[in-house]
């Protein structure tokens, strides 16, 4: 056995240690919670249960001294570490310690144990007689959380994998057969450059609370059928279920405004599987609320609330199966990547050991359910709230089913790819969900429970219709949409969502001052109904009339035909501008600028800057002027990243990112201008071809550069055939104003010319200067959106999620103090983080 | 739940139904020869970059015309157009997702998937060559 110089292998021992204490305590903790709730008698009950709950506490314990020692061996940059190798690196900054634990499968699954283990102490302290049973479930999800990272050999098989597995274990290479290997790994890979932003901070330790509290609704309503008392597991689930729809959907959220922010995918929702994943679950969450209340004010739904209840979780381990096992391949971006053969089996058990065991449980317990036998009115309240809770039970479906296709593909061998437009796949359907569910919203507060007087529901919604209709209506008129791409059908669909939306908007709020009297404790649900609108009315606005302004189209760098004579279809929009440096260029309104780049403080990252300014057409006035720099990240693999940057104000983002850059590092240039004299249609050659004058014009009433017209400009027609017969044009102008003589250089790209109009010789010939450049002209090519109202959705997000935090207030047991600091510390939070932060 | 409650799930599940076959417009995997066989028609194309032919982008020219040849694993050749801006790691990318439809004489690309090695951190292949390249840098200093 070799001795390796320099390697700390004491923190690692500690914590594998650690990990498979933490393990063997949860596993004693689900034995023995489930014992207590199995005891009838009083006594042993009790003995169990303390028992159980300090085999938790010692998981806990564990839980935490692992995480400590990857955080000591990360920080410390122990490369001997596999982990530390992967994921830290030397110049990595110090906020980013804790993301790159978390970038990792190992570290993601012991942020999730972990919040799992505060949740559990919060239920032990806190569920009372439900402790038992409900802890049973929560300490077995930890048990199967803690075998994903246990590494331990069974047989040949490795059961998890460990975060402190060591790197020359991990990777076959001569150098690990030296003693002093170590010396020879002088930096770790590091945080992927495109996670590093503070959301990779905040983002995943949200959702992962989102994910970890979904394990609650699923704990009671197995509690609900094991104690056999069917329905009073609701009242205290309530609160739990009223959180983690919050901190799921804010956590949801804040990866589409990261996505929006720093990705280049050009917006904040894709319909990318693995947004379908949370997605999916927190719409099952939220139709389960629906059905929770419904059978708290009237015992319907009973039998719906467990479904949702046990769904949300099972749906949970899909989407984590989904995303961690590679099976969605080719049609993610962002998804995790294979982790081994073993791994993948290990979740596919966790999900299925908790859908198949969960789901029978119920199908065994249905009949014993209380369900009331009696219709529901239509005209009454909890009617119309078990449909909506329906729809959106039915569109988590679709959109599950959707995204499975992989899966199929995988199970049946068949090829199903996704269609042409992934996106118009799933938004022509919910766009008629959000007309279906806007209307539900709106009108469904103004129903009571059992039944509704007519003239009573007359009366009070006729305001709230007739003011939302005008609303619409102003809308359509004064900034109608221009989404044409999909036809005046689904032009027709957007109106209408947008209608029924901002209808629920109107209604919720008339609901709080009309029928609540502004009574604001009990507004939970209509501040969150108004909120939930109205960042759907602000999606359909920022996507209806987003609009591309850096269409090559306007600078006649290329014209385009706008049908492709081929495919007799509309040719794709030319998103794509190029900016060559200092060259004022038109885009929409403004004139763009790219001025210099520079680098950042991160090796290998250059900031463009864009100089944007808005001139009043008629006195020339600047009434408008920002700098925007987007930048390009070099990786140290040579593979680039494109980071946009948005100038936000408060009606519209104006939105761009770079598409194409030059590396700066292979670019400098020593050659200079040769002059040569042509006439007319004379040929004149360089190193790899010839030139032809074809004609000169006086002020062309085309260029591609953008010239004063005050000037007299005179534009040399060039055309350039180069060796292998590619043609080019050059078009370079000599402008001669009061200031003087000036020329504007052309530059064919391809061939690293550049062509000067020099002057004009006293016999009349045209002088024309031939550079082959051994550098590249600068240039940076971009991409820039404007998305209109786009504050909507983070505004109405916002409302939706302290709507959500006031109905979970009202419903658990806080004292006034905690409820106003929970309720202020939410609301801050979340203003700063989608509205202020970054601006 | 009943008479009122059954026919209008019936009514929403017969709706939703229907949207779903409405929606249900999904496309196909295809290689070169296959993807030739239906002419026009929406693929997803799986192939690589022939290194061997040129890349044609010009941005200062037209940012939004990039033309390559693409070979899948059966051997099929074909040039793929695309009118967008060029992929930052098309030149290193090991295979590609195309998808768009196949004309007579090129591939017309709408949007391009590329996987890369530098992309799979978790891949040990990459991670043993970032080794041995560490090695190589730090033992000639």
């Amino acid at each position: 056995m070799m001795k390796f110089e320099g390697e700390h292998l004491f923190p690692g021992q500690l914590g594998h240690f650690f990990v498979i204490l933490s393990f063997i305590a949860a596993l004693i903790a689900t034995i023995s919670f489930f014992t207590a709730s199995r005891q009838q008698d009083p006594l042993q009950k009790q003995s169990w249960l303390r028992f159980a709950r300090m085999a938790f506490f010692i998981q806990v314990i564990g839980v935490i001294i692992v995480f400590s020692t990857i955080f000591y061996i990360c920080s410390h940059h122990y490369y001997e570490y596999m982990y530390a190798y992967k994921h830290t690196s030397q110049e990595l900054e110090y906020k980013y310690l804790l993301a790159c634990i978390w970038e990792g499968q190992e570290g993601s699954f012991l942020l999730w144990t972990i919040w799992q283990s505060v949740i559990g102490i919060i239920l032990i302290f806190k569920s009372k007689e439900w402790e038992a049973p409900v802890m049973s479930v929560i300490s077995l999800a930890q048990f199967f959380l803690l075998m994903m990272i246990l590494g331990i050999y069974f047989f040949d098989i490795r059961i998890g994998n460990s975060p402190f597995t060591l790197t020359r274990n991990e990777i076959a290479g001569p150098i690990f057969s030296q003693p002093n290997y170590l010396s020879f790994i002088k930096d770790g890979i590091g945080l992927n450059v495109l996670l590093r932003n503070y959301w990779m901070v905040i983002h995943p330790p949200v959702l992962f609370l989102g994910f970890a509290s979904t394990v609650v609704p699923f704990a009671y309503a197995y509690a609900g059928l094991q104690t056999k008392r069917y329905g009073d597991w609701i009242k205290p689930l309530l609160p739990w279920a009223l959180m983690s729809a919050t901190v799921l959907g804010v956590g949801i959220m804040m990866g589409g405004k990261w996505a929006y922010e720093s990705l280049n995918f050009g917006g904040y929702w894709a319909w990318d599987p693995v947004e379908n994943a949370s997605f999916v679950p927190w719409l099952i969450l939220i139709a389960g609320l629906h059905t929770m209340v419904v059978y708290k004010a009237t015992g319907h739904s009973l039998r719906a609330s467990y479904l949702f209840a046990m769904l949300a979780f099972i749906f949970i381990l899909y989407s984590t199966y989904l995303t961690r096992t590679g099976i969605l391949g080719d049609t993610s971006v962002h998804a995790f990547t294979e982790a081994g053969k073993a791994i993948n089996l290990m979740i596919l058990l966790f999900l299925l050991f908790f859908a198949v065991s969960g789901l029978s449980l119920l199908f065994f317990h249905y009949k014993k359910i209380p369900a009331i036998h009696t219709e529901e009115n239509t005209n009454s309240r909890e009617f119309w709230m078990f449909i909506g809770s329906l729809v959106i039970f039915l569109t988590a479906l679709f959109i599950s089913a959707k995204t499975s296709v992989p899966v199929y593909n995988k199970i049946f061998n068949t090829h199903i790819a996704p269609p042409e437009d992934v996106e118009f796949s799933y938004n022509k359907i919910v766009v008629l969900v959000a007309i279906i569910v806007g209307v539900l919203t709106a009108i469904t507060q103004y129903f009571k429970y059992k039944t509704t007087g007519k003239a009573y529901l007359l009366k009070n919604i006729v305001w709230p219709t007739a003011i939302a209709a005008a609303l619409a209506l102003l809308l359509a008129v004064l900034y109608p949409y221009t989404f044409w791409k999909h036809g005046v059908g689904f032009l027709g669909a957007i109106y209408l969502a947008s209608f029924a939306c901002i209808y629920a908007v109107v209604a919720n709020a008339f609901y709080i001052f009309k029928i609540l009297k502004g009574k604001f404790v009990n507004a939970g649900g209509s501040v969150a109904h108004a909120g939930f609108a109205l960042m759907i009315v602000g999606m359909l606005i920022s996507a209806g009339n987003k609009e591309v302004i850096s269409s090559s189209m306007v600078n006649g760098i290329n014209l385009p035909a706008s049908k492709d004579p081929m495919t007799k279809q509309d040719d794709d929009p030319k998103e794509n501008l190029t900016l060559i440096r200092e060259l004022p260029t038109k885009m929409a309104d403004y004139q763009v600028t790219y001025i210099k780049d520079s680098a950042g403080h991160e090796k290998g990252r250059n900031f463009y800057e864009l100089h944007f300014e808005r001139k009043n057409p008629t006195t020339q006035k600047i009434t408008e002027s920002f700098v925007l720099q987007p930048d390009v990240y070099i990786m140290k693999d040579n593979n680039m990243s494109s980071n946009p940057d948005t100038k936000a104000y408060l009606t519209k983002d104006i939105f761009t990112y770079v598409t194409f850059a030059l590396n700066k590092n292979s670019n400098t240039d020593t050659s200079t201008f040769k002059v040569r004299e042509l006439n007319e249609g004379d040929t004149t050659f360089y190193s790899n071809g010839m030139l032809i004058l074809n004609k000169v014009e006086k002020n062309p009433s085309q260029s591609k550069f953008d010239y004063d017209k005050a000037a007299i400009a005179l534009q040399a027609d060039i055309t350039v055939i180069s060796k292998d017969s590619m043609h080019y044009k050059a078009k370079p102008l000599i402008l001669v104003d009061s200031l003087g003589i000036s020329q504007v250089d052309d530059t064919v790209f391809a061939q690293n010319l550049y062509v000067r109009f020099s002057g004009v010789t006293d016999t009349h010939k045209i002088k024309i200067g031939v550079k082959e450049s051994d550098k590249l002209i600068d240039f940076v090519t971009v991409k820039a959106y404007v998305f209109p109202y786009i504050n909507l959705v983070w505004l109405g997000l916002i409302i939706m999620a302290v709507g959500l935090v006031m109905s979970m207030i009202k419903r658990g047991n806080f004292s006034k103090t905690q409820s106003i600091a929970i309720l202020v510390f939410v609301t801050i939070a979340l203003f700063y983080m989608f509205l202020l932060a970054n601006q | 739940m009943k008479k009122s409650h059954i026919i209008i799930l019936i009514g929403i599940a017969v709706l939703i139904g229907c949207l779903l076959a409405y929606s249900a417009d999904f496309s196909t995997y295809d290689t070169v020869s296959s993807a030739r066989q239906k002419e026009g028609k929406f693929v997803h194309l799986i192939a690589k970059l022939d290194k061997t032919k040129p890349i044609q982008y010009d941005p200062i020219n037209n940012p939004n015309y990039l033309s390559f040849y693409a070979i899948d694993s059966l051997g099929g050749q074909t040039k793929v157009v695309y009118r967008n801006s060029k992929p930052n790691d098309l030149e290193k990318s090991e295979r590609i997702v195309m998808k768009g439809k196949m004309q007579s004489d090129h591939f017309e690309c709408s949007d391009i998937l590329l996987k890369c090695p530098s992309k799979y951190k978790d891949d040990k292949e990459q991670l043993e060559k970032t080794v041995q390249e560490q090695q190589a840098t730090s033992s000639t200093n």
